[in-house]
């Protein structure tokens, strides 16, 4: 490229009775639009009779140069003043006419709504998307029921080999976090309830309060958010970004059942991993609770086992491990649920996954109170 | 781009040199020792068989793709090992569209096309949507289309505001990335007589790899064809008809190019 000394773009303009002629010099480009969009309006402001545009010593003129030149024309014509452009060469002439069929006004904007009526429309979004979030919901804890039904009748139907990556991917790859974890809360949770019996000389209680707070509700609460996070995440995100490509379109259409094909072997696999886990849960929680009873307390682990077998029936380990299938069927709808809801944009992808995992964690939670109730109002 | 009022056609003045480039996976070269220029006011035309390394080609040039040997030169620059700065400058004045459109999915259109301009430079709000609009009207949008989100666009405005978007910053060059796959014939003969016009209201530079025919022969002024992993030959539609290579002939003489040769 040729690069003369170049001038800095500017729009002269010499006025002579009345009649004013406007001539654009320089580099007329994008990088020098700015500039020229204040010469173009005091231009405008000083144009009284009759314009001319002479065109002839611009050195070099892109689209942004020749929109400019085109509002120029655009606006004093709108005063009713007379303009013409010329000397432009063939080239710059090819262009001015293409940008001159441009559209000519900018839309008019949005208007803004009022703040109320914004905070009620928001407020109805918000009841109308839990309606439609419950009726989805159900839509496909219904296709999963019927295709499990399907499966019962034809075992063939079962995707065996599918709920077996599923079980290996959510369930077995999860067991390292799961037991540190647990370990940890089961650790905590002696520490401080020691610390706390220790001036009524109740340290012994220790057992009976890890014991029957993990075997009962940490240890199931704690596997399900865990996998609510890990794999009810991944699992919207799976069936997102198909949705994305069309590849959920494309099962449809070759015959089959998306609920069959993708959700149910999912579910199944965290139906069958949740329990698991929890089981891996309660003892990592349990052996916690032991290390430190034996190492803060001086409790040893074969008093510790003693005292766990007044502290615990068989009766409050089930109270945990009956609530794991319940809330992997909550992470597995919910994942499906908003999986199913992502559309075109990265972003919407990014969203769906964000409420897949709030809306599972805060219904797991919810699940866990009202079985609370329930085994406290059948006293067991 | 550029109208400059003292621009004659040079034919010389080469804005993209590759020499020597070099690019594999593993064991398996895709392009061997492969020269390409390209000439300033150009359209020229990529073709070859699927898997002859076309969009790797263009991946390479614009430096998407690491390459094992060989050099580029981008509007007389070295390109390829250039300074950020420098290549920044010089990205500055590309426009590329690709296969997919890679529209930014959680912007409009109009967002879209404004993006780069707003990147690199400081214009008035007004100003910005003002040019924004004017490229997606250049384009051949409805104005309709400027607020929709790429996700309720169908194929042929993808490509559409996607070429808005590699023009927003007035480039030099534009990299088509097979512009015409998945349109009708009528929207891909539109997208070449827009490409056409823009190339001689501009003054563009017109990288385009292509596996339409009609484009060939009605709008590349040169084609390369790659094959055996470099340039098989370059020239017009006439030295392609000429050239004696099996993939050649068979592409350029088959069913479907004889009818267009007949039209011609």
């Amino acid at each position: 490229m040729v690069v003369a000394a170049e001038a800095a773009a500017h729009l002269e303009a010499s006025d002579s009775d009345g009649q004013l002629r406007l001539v654009p010099r320089g580099e007329w480009t994008l990088a020098s639009a700015s500039a020229l969009e204040g010469e173009i309006e005091k231009a405008v402001a000083k144009a009284e009779r009759s314009v001319t545009v002479d065109l002839s010593d611009v050195d070099h003129i892109d689209t942004a140069g020749g929109w400019l030149i085109t509002r120029l024309e655009r606006e004093i014509g709108a005063k009713g003043v007379a303009v013409t452009v010329e000397g432009g060469s063939d080239n710059v002439m090819r262009l001015l006419a293409a940008l001159k069929d441009a559209e000519r006004e900018l839309p008019p904007r949005k208007k803004r709504q009022s703040v109320v009526v914004e905070l009620l429309e928001g407020i109805g979004r918000g009841m109308y998307g839990a309606v439609s979030d419950a009726e989805a919901g159900l839509n496909i804890l219904g296709g999963v029921a019927v295709g499990f039904l399907k499966a019962l009748v034809n075992p063939s139907r079962f995707r065996i080999t599918s709920v077996v990556f599923h079980i290996d991917r959510a369930g077995l790859r999860a067991v390292p976090i799961i037991s540190l974890m647990s370990l940890l809360i089961g650790a905590i949770i002696a520490q401080q309830s020691a610390f706390q019996l220790r001036p009524f000389g109740a340290e012994v209680y220790v057992v009976d309060l890890v014991g029957v707070l993990v075997l009962r509700e940490l240890g199931v609460l704690l596997t399900a958010i865990m996998i609510a996070g890990r794999s009810g995440s991944a699992f919207t995100a799976e069936i997102g970004s198909m949705k994305m490509r069309e590849e959920i379109d494309a099962l449809d259409v070759i015959g089959l059942d998306v609920n069959e094909v993708l959700v149910l072997p999912r579910i199944l696999a965290l139906v069958i991993a949740l329990p698991l886990l929890t089981v891996v849960a309660d003892f990592a929680a349990l052996v916690g609770g032991g290390l430190v009873s034996w190492f803060y307390v001086g409790l040893p682990p074969s008093a510790f086992i003693m005292r766990l077998r007044d502290a615990v029936y068989v009766s409050t380990f089930w109270v945990g491990i009956i609530k794991a299938p319940f809330m992997a069927l909550i992470i597995g709808i919910i994942a499906a649920t908003e999986g199913f809801r992502v559309q075109g944009s990265a972003e919407s992808l990014g969203a769906r996954t964000t409420s897949s995992v709030v809306k599972a964690i805060f219904m797991v939670i919810v699940v866990d109170g009202l079985f609370a109730i329930y085994f406290s109002a059948v006293s067991y | 781009m550029a109208v400059r009022k003292t621009s004659v056609p040079v034919k010389s003045e080469t804005v993209i040199r590759g020499r020597g480039i070099t690019v594999g996976f593993g064991e398996r070269k895709i392009l061997e020792n492969l020269d390409i220029d390209v000439y300033r006011g150009e359209i020229l035309g990529i073709v070859g068989a699927s898997g002859t390394g076309k969009s790797v080609l263009l991946r390479t040039i614009l430096g998407l793709q690491a390459k094992t040997a060989g050099s580029v030169e981008i509007l007389g620059q070295p390109y390829d090992d250039a300074e950020p700065a420098i290549r920044a400058k010089i990205d500055q004045r590309l426009g590329v569209l690709f296969q997919q459109g890679a529209l930014f999915s959680s912007l409009s259109v109009l967002q879209n096309v404004e993006f780069p301009i707003r990147e690199h430079l400081k214009l008035s709000p007004r100003l910005m949507e003002e040019l924004a609009r004017l490229k997606i009207d250049l384009v051949g949008l409805a104005p309709e289309a400027a607020d929709r989100l790429p996700s309720e666009l169908s194929g042929g405005m993808i490509k559409r505001a996607s070429l808005a978007r590699a023009l927003a910053l007035d480039p030099d060059i534009v990299f088509l990335d097979e512009p015409t796959s998945g349109l009708d014939p009528i929207g891909a003969a539109e997208f070449d007589a827009l490409i056409a016009t823009l190339r001689d209201t501009l003054g563009l530079t017109v990288f385009m790899v292509t596996h339409d025919l009609d484009s060939l022969y009605t709008v590349c002024d040169r084609i390369a064809v790659l094959g055996d992993r470099h340039v098989l030959i370059e020239g017009t539609i006439k030295d392609m008809l000429a050239f004696d290579h099996p993939w050649v002939q068979k592409y350029f003489r088959g069913a479907r190019a004889r009818r267009l040769e007949e039209q011609a």
